[in-house]
């Protein structure tokens, strides 16, 4: 068979979403935001929510991801996302506001506006890249920076009793009334991916629906922070992220009685 | 014509709402007016202040040194105070918990029976609008008319059962200066 | 009404879209009065108590943001919480208003009226090289006038406004007149009149982006350049300021808010006492009124800067008539406010007169 009778149509299986910009994405290889990136620009697509969705850009490894999903952004001040995203879509109740934050942005400096949009209820969606380590400034400890894990600000590994204990917020976002979905989901595989990227088709929908706050973690790896390979990074997320932060539903108020 | 006042007592005597009140009243009579609180953290207690200041022309300060009236309603208030009338001016005082009397004698010095008036009306609360008479008979700044229809606008509507009461104060207020 | 009512409902009438806010002594009536009057059943206009004074001028810089016309209000100790995100709005190049209704610090300082933040309102506050039209008001008319100021400059210019008020002008009462309600701005007009504001994207434009980051120095120093060029303007076309008694007087004194109002009963004391004072009150403190200051210091034998801190528009005062009179200062600290005697007194101390 010719290469031109395989390269047609009806053979695709698939194809770059029209929504990611041709910026070279300054991502580190074998970075999860890259996929998780890719997966927001397909799902704004499907739904065909380009003109409506607002993304809230924070600071830390993901500062830039306004460059690389073509939709309008604000870039907010570290931890401050969902403040801006909360008066976003107060003022424009009928856009699909997103967050896009790391765990330092969420969980170190930005706790108090994630809990408290979160507690609101605002009709935004929380992503959350928790890779349990501070990527852009060069590997320092994060608050989810696992017991034991070397850091450029744990040297010898994270003490409990100098750092105190990894902070496990997910759980925490899930018991406040306002958040109607909570999931914690990984893009370390295909089969992984499909799920993260059914969260987020979920998510996006019931904001726009009014439901509530949906939260989605993303277990994330930081090859270059954690020094390790690409692969070697994903088995050492399975093996020991995973354990701290098990995958699945933490809430889910959009489907009763389904996936519980 | 410019009435400068200051009422001064303890907070919860309803020494803000009275200046309110009188600000109000010069407000319906076409006067530019002040009403500077000297504001605490406290609601309750404490002393309380108000500086309302009454005049035809615009006004500079709202904050004051001298006065030409001073209304006083505890003991700290009427040493604060005393000195600081105009000569010539008005210094009205409620005996109830003094236990030192204004010595000046080159102002109008006017004791008014106010807490004592209140107790015989059968509610200590209308004690404020017996003060508030009490002004008004001694300094007809504003008319009484002006002041009933201030009351209303600062009262909240769901009080407005009250207002029969609070005018029957005021004039109580104002008999006891005839 | 009170300066702080006077404000909420000002920002009502201006057909203001959001205030974000967080209480705080003296200045809790702002959002106290707009949750009264629940402006979301008759204008859309959205109201919410923050969780923190960070999270309120964040909501701001993203309300601003989409080009919606987006206020806050706090007190001393708040405002400085909020200098993070001024900065942010301020290289965003955004329209704000925020109001500081001022009260004596440092620190938790004191709930007494204070105009101890004048450095902090005029010469930037937060990081980085920027300015904020600085309003300064000293009647609660001005409070309800100064928001429609405030906000058509900030919008005029893309740049953040400030009140700067003090707790004596936010807690007294006066008479207001209030301007009629103007209608809110449709989303049509916001995308009509700020093509740049965040509103998604139609497939008809490019995608808008709101970042105040540029890592390349010089494009960084490019963002700079423009802004001090607006600044100019703004500082060639905004000067605002009053006057009393300027025609005859032997003496200047420069003084804003409400101790202006101070100064010029101390003013009309000493003119009793056949002593010409005249007054200068700057309005907008930012752009400062320089010029006019300059011309008035070749006519009067002294100037003397009256504020409630330890001498901060005195360094303004100074500058602009380089010192060719002698300038003083009178001030009293942390949320004490001086009466007319006590001004007038220590000019007296300053210019003897026999």
């Amino acid at each position: 068979m010719e290469l031109n009778d395989i390269i047609k149509e009806e053979n695709r299986v698939y194809k770059r979403p029209a929504l990611l910009t041709d910026e070279t994405m300054h991502y580190c290889p074998g970075c999860s935001h890259g996929v998780v990136h890719k997966l927001v620009a397909e799902v704004v697509e499907e739904l065909g929510l380009q003109e409506k969705t607002i993304g809230i850009a924070p600071v830390g490894c993901a500062v830039f991801a306004y460059r690389y999903i073509d939709i309008d952004w604000i870039e907010a001040a570290h931890g401050r996302a969902p403040a801006v995203a909360t008066a976003v879509k107060r003022l424009s109740p009928d856009k699909m506001v997103f967050t896009y934050q790391g765990d330092g942005d969420l969980a170190a400096i930005g706790t108090c506006e994630t809990i408290h949009a979160a507690n609101r209820g605002e009709n935004i969606v929380i992503i959350f890249i928790n890779n349990g380590i501070y990527g852009m400034t060069g590997g320092q400890m994060a608050p989810t920076t696992l017991e034991g894990m070397v850091t450029s600000t744990t040297p010898y590994g994270r003490r409990v009793d100098l750092n105190g204990h990894p902070l496990n917020i997910t759980p925490l976002l899930a018991l406040l009334p306002g958040t109607c979905y909570v999931t914690r989901q990984a893009v370390h595989t295909p089969a992984a991916t499909r799920k993260a990227k059914a969260a987020l088709r979920k998510a996006f929908a019931a904001a726009m629906e009014g439901r509530g706050t949906s939260v989605i973690e993303v277990v994330s790896t930081c090859n270059s922070g954690w020094k390790m390979s690409p692969a070697k990074s994903n088995e050492w997320m399975e093996q020991n992220m995973f354990p701290a932060y098990p995958l699945g539903d933490l809430k889910n108020e959009l489907t009763p009685n389904v996936e519980k | 014509m410019t009435e400068e006042i200051i009422i001064s007592g303890f907070g919860g005597q309803g020494v803000l709402s009275m200046g309110k009140i009188l600000a109000y009243a010069g407000l319906m009579n076409d006067l530019e007016v002040t009403w500077m609180p000297a504001y605490g953290p406290e609601q309750r207690g404490g002393t309380a202040n108000v500086t309302v200041i009454l005049s035809d022309k615009p006004i500079s300060s709202p904050v004051l040194d001298t006065y030409d009236t001073a209304v006083v309603l505890n003991q700290q208030s009427l040493d604060k105070f005393e000195p600081k009338v105009k000569p010539g001016g008005l210094l009205i005082y409620d005996a109830y918990g003094i236990h030192r009397r204004p010595v000046r004698t080159d102002i109008t010095v006017r004791e008014i029976p106010a807490m004592d008036a209140a107790v015989e009306m059968g509610n200590s609360k209308t004690y404020n609008m017996i003060v508030l008479g009490a002004i008004l008979g001694m300094k007809p700044v504003v008319d009484v008319d002006a002041v009933l229809r201030g009351l209303k606008k600062t009262l909240p509507e769901r009080h407005h059962n009250l207002l029969p009461l609070n005018e029957q104060a005021i004039r109580r207020g104002i008999a006891l200066t005839k | 009404m009170k300066g702080n009512e006077a404000l909420a409902h000002a920002a009502i009438r201006y057909g203001a879209d959001g205030y974000f806010g967080y209480p705080i002594t003296p200045q809790s009536e702002v959002l106290e009065t707009l949750e009264e009057l629940m402006p979301w059943d008759t204008t859309g206009m959205v109201v919410l108590q923050a969780e923190s004074e960070l999270a309120a001028i964040n909501m701001v810089y993203g309300g601003a943001a989409c080009g919606n016309a987006v206020f806050t209000s706090s007190s001393s100790p708040g405002v400085s919480l909020k200098q993070e995100g001024i900065s942010y709005i301020a290289a965003g190049e955004l329209p704000a208003l925020i109001i500081n209704v001022m009260r004596g610090g440092p620190g938790l300082g004191t709930i007494q009226p204070s105009q101890a933040d004048y450095f902090q309102a005029t010469k930037g506050g937060g990081h980085g090289d920027y300015r904020l039209i600085t309003l300064a008001p000293a009647t609660v008319q001005e409070m309800a006038d100064f928001v429609a100021l405030g906000f058509d400059l900030a919008f005029k210019y893309r740049t953040p406004a400030i009140i700067l008020a003090d707790g004596i002008v936010g807690q007294m009462m006066e008479k207001v007149v209030l301007p009629p309600q103007r209608p809110r701005r449709t989303p049509e007009q916001i995308a009509e009149q700020c093509p740049w504001a965040i509103t998604g994207k139609p497939a008809s434009r490019q995608r808008n982006i709101m970042t105040t980051l540029e890592l390349m120095p010089q494009a960084m120093e490019e963002i700079n350049v423009r802004l001090q060029e607006k600044y100019r303007i703004i500082e060639d076309n905004e000067v605002r300021f009053a006057t009393y008694g300027l025609d005859d007087c032997d003496y200047l004194i420069v003084a804003f808010g409400s101790i202006a109002r101070i100064s010029q009963k101390a003013i009309e004391i000493a003119r009793e006492q056949g002593v010409k004072i005249g007054l200068l009150r700057p309005i907008t403190l930012w752009p400062f009124p320089s010029a006019e200051i300059e011309r008035l210091a070749a006519r009067v034998k002294g100037i003397m800067v009256v504020e409630l801190n330890a001498g901060q528009m005195i360094e303004d005062v100074r500058l602009a008539c380089h010192d060719s009179v002698p300038v003083y200062h009178f001030g009293r600290l942390g949320g004490i406010v001086p009466n007319p005697q006590e001004v007038l007194d220590s000019f007296f101390n300053h210019f003897p007169q026999n």
